[in-house]
């Protein structure tokens, strides 16, 4: 059991253990920087020690340190300083949880690996099935849309049934230290505001030109990872209308802005999609989501990209698609 | 429960918690006080101060009572360092000193001063050379350790004594004799130093208990600075009970020592030839022949420490990797880092640190254990990659 010191997994493992499991509980130690205020800090560790302690459950640290930089925070530079917006949350999710805790777990003998997103793994027609949770205002399948089914098939979501307000009430029936605990919402390495800071830290940039969409430049930038693609404040620019961020060339150091109807599309490049379940024929019907808590869109899969039904803000390349029939995760894939 | 893990803090010896409860339970006397509670409270006091200096070798107006171990090496390297500020500037810590002497230590490099790390050997042993490059006639405080923390190896002080004579006649020596006290005759290997610390809850004392050793004429800088308690070097109201139940585990290990560290030994070399011999291929760390009776640190390559830990506890063996951070986590070994061991060798490695409360029952179930796990271990991590 994944506990990050916050209510869904403090109440995730109560539940699992009143189903009857053998439940361990585990936080993983993902960040010792400037910033440890997020998921993995002394203070919520101590949480989840203290909760488990009441629950009667073991808890363990482990340390994936050194791995969450290779595999989440440098990619996010890196991604940054290309132009593109990564989503750092989908790759820890990938790559620490179901990735080094989930191949550690099977190791020492578990036979499945469970955290407290709000979101449902279920069996339709022999099949196991990724679906939203029953909260839809908390939903997370968006950011677990990238595992695959090897993964899906070892995974408990012991909240996914729950509202939120469910959680809260259970966690105060059992007397739980973080039932009134505020959610995390920030990456956890980079404080809210800080961004550009944290890259500049731990990247060169070139400074470049901001330019209008017949070439005009109206301004300079010291580094394209401050854009992103749709992106309307702090471009620094004042043009009497609001203007957004409509491309940003890496490699020409450029940040190309325009006006709203500029960033429409009929259809939306994709790459490295991953099927979680269902078909995923070309010329299906989908819904797609880009952003954690944004809206799922008509659409229709063209293999390689999906076309709206109505033209939506082009999205900025490396950010998660994901894309659902009703309420079952299809896969997820990344803006191209 | 088979607790393994010695180093990180013994049980508390029986006669010690005899000698603390009436302190406890019945005298309510400050012995800084003029009454006769307070007369009480303060030769209680006293007589641990000398039961504590008849063991380490030293006068009762020696012997600070600290809070503990970290606290014995803040008062040690930040208290002479800033002291000696007008004699010099230059602060020697060996690589893989504890963090108590080492946060210190980086700490004075904030306020101007110079830090020299001295560099380890893969024996796990100060290197003599580096020791000598980096001492020269500014240096005002050395602080190298009787044993290391995580892989029991004792450092020559005797060597690092007569370099500091040699190099930096106005150092002072600060010894962390934490790890040593069970296996160690602590007042003959520190004779040279001028700074000692020591911690109860090594030895079957209370854990917030400690001592720190200032040779008369030593001066020290202190860091609680209040009502002149222990020389106005530690200021408050000294633990009488802990310094009672300190001074008393002090006195019964120094007693058994010579053959608890026999029996315990031959625990030790039991534990690590069984091992080997279900595990041909597990590596030790640490020169075998200069390591404390009760340290064994071992390696199994192609398994995560983390891993085989959580596999331990939940057969009921307690052991350790690393040096615990406060969220719990082991973090990657900077002792091994500096023993120059490869990345991967340290993060497979474990240390099993024996103690007074050691059986044969302890070692019978690591024995019986361990191998299967690190079986398991590596069976099931080649089957998942």
């Amino acid at each position: 059991m994944a506990m990050s010191g916050g209510v869904d997994s403090s109440v995730a493992a109560a539940l699992l253990r009143d189903q009857g499991h053998d439940v361990t509980g585990v936080t993983l130690r993902l960040w010792g920087g400037d910033a440890d205020a997020g998921c993995c800090s002394v203070a919520d560790v101590e949480d989840a020690r203290r909760v488990a302690a009441q629950l009667g459950l073991p808890h363990y640290v482990f340390d994936f340190a050194d791995d969450f930089d290779a595999s989440v925070v440098s990619p996010f530079v890196a991604a940054y300083v290309a132009g593109h917006t990564p989503n750092p949350c989908v790759d820890c999710n990938n790559t620490m949880k179901w990735g080094r805790l989930l191949d550690r777990a099977l190791a020492i003998g578990f036979d499945a690996i469970a955290t407290g997103h709000h979101a449902r793994v279920e069996t339709m027609h022999g099949a196991l099935e990724l679906r939203r949770g029953a909260d839809a205002a908390k939903d997370q399948s968006y950011v677990l849309a990238r595992l695959g089914p090897p993964q899906l098939a070892r995974t408990l979501l012991p909240v996914g049934e729950l509202t939120k307000a469910d959680v809260r009430a259970h966690a105060t029936r059992l007397g739980l230290r973080t039932a009134a605990k505020a959610e995390s919402m920030d990456v956890c390495f980079v404080k809210r505001g800080e961004r550009r800071s944290f890259v500049a830290g731990r990247a060169e940039e070139r400074p470049g030109v901001m330019v209008t969409t017949n070439g005009q430049v109206v301004g300079e930038h010291t580094g394209v990872s401050a854009f992103t693609i749709g992106q309307r404040r702090g471009l620094g620019v004042a043009l009497g209308e609001r203007r957004f961020v409509v491309d940003v060339d890496a490699d020409a150091a450029t940040v190309t802005i325009g006006r709203h109807d500029d960033l429409l599309c009929d259809s939306q490049p994709l790459r490295d999609l991953r099927v979680l379940g269902g078909e995923l024929a070309p010329g299906s019907e989908v819904l797609a989501q880009v952003r954690a808590h944004g809206e799922a869109l008509p659409a229709r899969w063209e293999g390689g990209c999906v076309a709206w039904h109505r033209p939506q803000p082009r999205v900025a390349p490396g950010q998660v698609v994901a894309l659902y029939r009703d309420d079952v995760v299809l896969g997820g894939a990344l803006a191209a | 429960m088979h607790y393994l893990d010695h180093a990180a803090s013994t049980p508390v010896r029986p006669e010690a918690v005899e000698a603390m409860l009436p302190l406890l339970a019945v005298h309510p006397g400050n012995p800084s006080g003029g009454h006769a509670a307070a007369r009480e409270a303060k030769t209680a006091l006293e007589e641990a101060r000398e039961a504590v200096a008849d063991v380490l070798g030293c006068g009762p107006g020696e012997v600070v009572f600290t809070g503990g171990g970290t606290e014995g090496d803040n008062l040690a390297v930040k208290g002479s360092a800033r002291a000696r500020r007008a004699s010099g500037d230059g602060v020697v810590v060996s690589a893989f000193e504890h963090k108590g002497v080492l946060a210190p230590a980086h700490r004075l490099e904030g306020e101007g001063f110079r830090v020299g790390e001295v560099p380890v050997t893969r024996a796990g042993i100060v290197d003599l050379d580096g020791l000598a490059e980096a001492l020269d006639d500014r240096t005002v405080v050395a602080s190298v350790m009787l044993v290391n923390n995580e892989v029991g190896t004792i450092q020559p002080l005797g060597e690092v004594a007569r370099l500091l004579r040699e190099r930096a006649p106005r150092a002072v020596l600060h010894t962390d004799a934490v790890q040593a006290v069970p296996w160690i005759d602590v007042a003959d290997a520190t004779r040279d130093c001028d700074l000692v610390t020591i911690s109860g809850h090594k030895f079957g004392g209370p854990k917030g208990m400690g001592v720190l050793v200032v040779r008369e004429g030593i001066a020290l800088v202190p860091e609680i600075e209040g009502g002149g308690q222990e020389r106005g070097l530690r200021a408050g109201t000294v633990n009488v009970a802990g310094a009672v139940g300190l001074a008393t585990a002090l006195r019964v290990t120094h007693e058994r020592r010579v053959e608890e560290t026999t029996r315990i030994a031959a625990l030790r070399d039991r534990l690590a030839a069984g091992l080997r011999a279900a595990l041909p291929d597990l590596f030790t760390n640490g020169e075998q022949g200069r390591k404390v009776a009760g340290n064994l640190h071992v390696g199994f390559p192609g398994v995560e420490a983390e891993a085989l830990l959580l596999m331990l506890d939940q057969a009921g063996i307690c052991g350790a990797a690393g040096s615990s951070c406060s969220s719990g986590a082991t973090e990657q070994s900077y002792v091994l880092a500096a023993m120059g061991l490869p990345r991967a060798d340290a993060l497979a490695s474990i240390r099993l640190s024996l103690g007074f409360a050691s059986s044969d029952a302890d070692v019978d179930a690591c024995l019986a254990v361990l191998p299967g796990l690190v079986q398991r271990l590596r069976d099931r991590t080649a089957s998942v990659a």
